[in-house]
């Protein structure tokens, strides 16, 4: 209460004395950076491969009791369980790498989404479950690619947890792009179903090979991620995939991102609020 | 929804269009086989509705081996299984069973030795 | 059914020699000869088991996506996962029995087929997770113990494998509640209204008391089932007040109380209307559950007609090219 009858005083004053008052400090507190504001390189790395892994497998594991046959109930449960499996062994390490006593249930139930470092392309809500196969398709494939990297690359506890999570992820995207070629090839109202989840998600999938400050500065932890070689990988994955599936690849619209740096879609907010309100009605509880 | 195969399918018996159901409701059903260990027996674990080996075998793997409880997995349309009928326990298996000579116990072993 | 079988043997011959074997203790396989009536039985018994068994999936899977912590997310998705594989055993357990997955599907879907009054129960905290597991899974164990000595090969074998499975379940259920208990006292009320509000339906799972259950006998006779309901009833709460006590919950029932002289623990009465009520499809969550199971089907039927006509395509390509 105290601070609404602040600002409400503030208000009342003639704005030529705010302005005035303010421009006392303005050299030094208002010029801010364009760039976002990161953590430690390290950390903020590994969170984008924790939270990828989270939202997406948050986003599958809504399908359980829901899918079109009990096989499939079966197998999705196992894509999510893996994938938050792979998210909580990452979201370990960025806690212990960040040092302030965060583990990784503190990181994924009290974290907002604008601290939430996936690409937007996972946070998507689920669709129909071609849309949801399309979408995991098109990260698997990027998952393969990027686990195969880091498997050998000079960080060893990051080296171990992206071997580890290889052998799932090379399994998954053996799972959803015999589904997308199942839903492109099958029947008229499939092909017109998935090529729309297609062309939606398309524009996600630039972020997933986008390069920043963050992947120059962890080359001095010995992690050495060649962006565009690993997008050469994917596409040849992913247009093999889609040939297959006779889809056509879409042709490169502006691609969206934002994800990695707290940027998100209003999804986030949504999916958080879900994920984190048993958590957050209880700080401190152990469950 | 389209022609679906009403015909009920069990072990051993083949419906008329072998495996092609173009019926949206019911994949053909797969038995699955798994394998515990190297050097097990493979052991009929149960079955799996898919559309086609592949399918069939990715199923087969969330299904029955999700608790790594298999090395190996073998999948079979279930139509291609053909099983004795109850019938034919008799003449079929009666005959092994006065076959002592088959079984080790038939044979002596002077007390104190060791057979392998 | 082929009836592999000399033409002049007669039914009662027949009954006589297959109920000869169930009272020797044999096992019986999909192709031995059955009375109908056998068969039947069967079908109803474990289609329900597997209908309960996918539509148990629903209220647990319910607050998959608000566990608390991501050790609890997994092990829910995993339960969840094994529900629907033991709904997929016992269904496969039943196609032996020559009728399709499929058939009994629309039987659930229509509201035809009956299921486990428990389910329609709506979970209303996370304390719920804890309890279903501890009290409802257990309730499932000592029913399921029991049926893996079932006279039905395929469902026994099927009954042998979700025991194994099952006991993760019913651990981990009371992991949760014995978590809540020592927790904080938001967390200790939030497990005893869970446990008011569930102790009750979990009872009723075994079905309708002996006097007032009409397959019972023919059940027993046939040693698909191998003890009546209200032994398996008061086998479970013998099993689960000790439990209740290690952690400090009191069970809603003023009449509980040990009896010396049988050593079982007494209860009182369970409220029959309420039962009978859920049964006919009036019970609080009846008409969300049968929607949600007719959404899931009816939203998949794309995906199933893609992937047929997918294999069908690949397999005219395969035989032109032979």
């Amino acid at each position: 209460m105290a601070d609404h009858t602040e600002v409400e005083e503030v208000h009342e004053d003639s704005a030529a004395d705010v302005t005035s008052a303010a421009l006392e400090v303005a050299p030094y507190n208002v010029a801010g950076s364009r760039g976002p504001r990161f953590g430690a390189p390290l950390v903020e790395y590994v969170l984008r491969l924790g939270d990828d892994r989270l939202v997406l497998g948050h986003r599958l594991s809504e399908w359980c009791g829901h899918g079109p046959i009990l096989e499939e109930d079966i197998a999705v449960a196992n894509l999510a369980l893996d994938l938050v499996g792979q998210a909580t062994m990452f979201l370990g390490l960025a806690g212990e790498l960040e040092g302030a006593g965060r583990d990784a249930d503190a990181l994924a139930f009290f974290r907002d989404g604008t601290a939430y470092r996936n690409a937007l392309l996972v946070e998507l809500p689920r669709g129909d479950f071609g849309f949801t196969m399309m979408r995991q398709f098109l990260f698997d494939a990027f998952s393969v690619v990027q686990l195969d990297a880091l498997a050998s690359c000079g960080h060893a506890q990051l080296a171990a947890i992206a071997a580890k999570s290889l052998k799932e992820a090379k399994y998954h995207v053996r799972h959803s792009g015999e589904w997308v070629v199942r839903l492109g090839d099958g029947t008229e109202e499939s092909h017109a179903r998935i090529s729309r989840s297609l062309a939606e998600l398309w524009r996600y999938t630039g972020e997933l090979f986008e390069r920043d400050v963050i992947d120059d500065a962890v080359e001095a932890h010995g992690i050495v991620f060649d962006h565009e070689a690993a997008r050469a990988r994917w596409e040849a994955i992913v247009h093999d995939v889609l040939q297959r599936a006779t889809l056509e690849v879409p042709a490169p619209p502006i691609m969206a991102s934002g994800g990695r740096r707290g940027r998100h879609t209003e999804h986030i907010g949504h999916l958080l609020s879900t994920m984190q309100s048993v958590a957050r009605a209880h700080p401190g509880a152990t469950w | 929804m389209s022609t679906t195969d009403t015909t009920p399918r069990y072990e051993g018996q083949l419906p008329a269009d072998g495996l092609t159901v173009t019926g949206a409701t019911q994949w053909p059903l797969w038995e699955v086989f798994t394998q515990a260990g190297k050097g097990a027996p493979h052991e009929h674990a149960g079955s799996v509705h898919a559309t086609d080996a592949e399918h069939a075998m990715q199923n087969a793997r969330d299904v029955y081996a999700r608790r790594g409880e298999a090395v190996s997995l073998w999948v079979v349309p279930a139509t291609a299984i053909v099983a004795s009928a109850p019938g034919d326990a008799g003449p079929f298996f009666d005959p092994g069973n006065d076959k002592a000579y088959r079984h080790p116990q038939f044979y002596k072993v002077p007390r104190g030795v060791r057979v392998f | 059914m082929e009836q592999p079988i000399t033409a002049q043997a007669d039914e009662s011959a027949l009954v006589a020699a297959f109920e000869a074997r169930i009272a020797a203790g044999e096992s019986i396989e999909p192709k031995d000869w059955m009375p109908e009536r056998y068969r039947k039985q069967l079908v109803r018994m474990m289609s329900q088991h597997a209908h309960s068994e996918v539509v148990g999936m629903l209220p647990e899977g319910n607050w998959i996506t608000r566990a608390p912590s991501l050790r609890r997310k997994m092990s829910l998705i995993a339960k969840v996962q094994d529900e629907a594989g033991h709904g997929l055993y016992i269904y496969c357990g039943t196609e032996t029995l020559g009728v399709d997955r499929h058939e009994l599907l629309e039987q659930l879907l229509d509201g035809r087929a009956k299921y486990s009054s428990i389910f329609n129960y709506p979970t209303l905290s996370w304390a719920d997770m804890g309890v279903i597991g501890w009290l409802v899974d257990g309730a499932a164990i000592v029913n399921q113990t029991i049926l893996a000595k079932t006279s039905y090969g395929p469902y026994a074998r099927a009954m042998v494998r979700i025991c194994k499975e099952e006991n993760f379940h019913k651990r981990q259920g009371y992991e949760i509640c014995a978590t809540l208990a020592n927790g904080t006292p938001a967390q200790r009320a939030m497990l005893q209204e869970a446990v008011d509000r569930i102790w009750w339906p979990a009872l009723m799972m075994f079905g309708p008391s002996d006097t007032d259950s009409p397959n019972s006998a023919e059940l027993l006779k046939w040693r698909v089932k191998r003890k009546t309901n209200d032994e398996l009833r008061q086998r479970f709460v013998n099993l689960t007040v000790p439990q209740a006590i290690a952690i400090g919950l009191t069970l809603p029932d003023p009449d509980l109380r040990f009896d010396e002289s049988t050593g079982n623990w007494e209860f009182g009465e369970i409220d029959w209307t309420e039962f009978f009520q859920v049964i006919k499809g009036e019970g609080p969550c009846n008409r969300e559950r049968l929607a949600a199971r007719n959404q899931a089907h009816a939203d998949g039927a794309w995906v199933r007609e893609a992937a047929a006509a997918h294999a069908a395509k690949q397999q005219r390509s395969s035989t032109q090219a032979a």
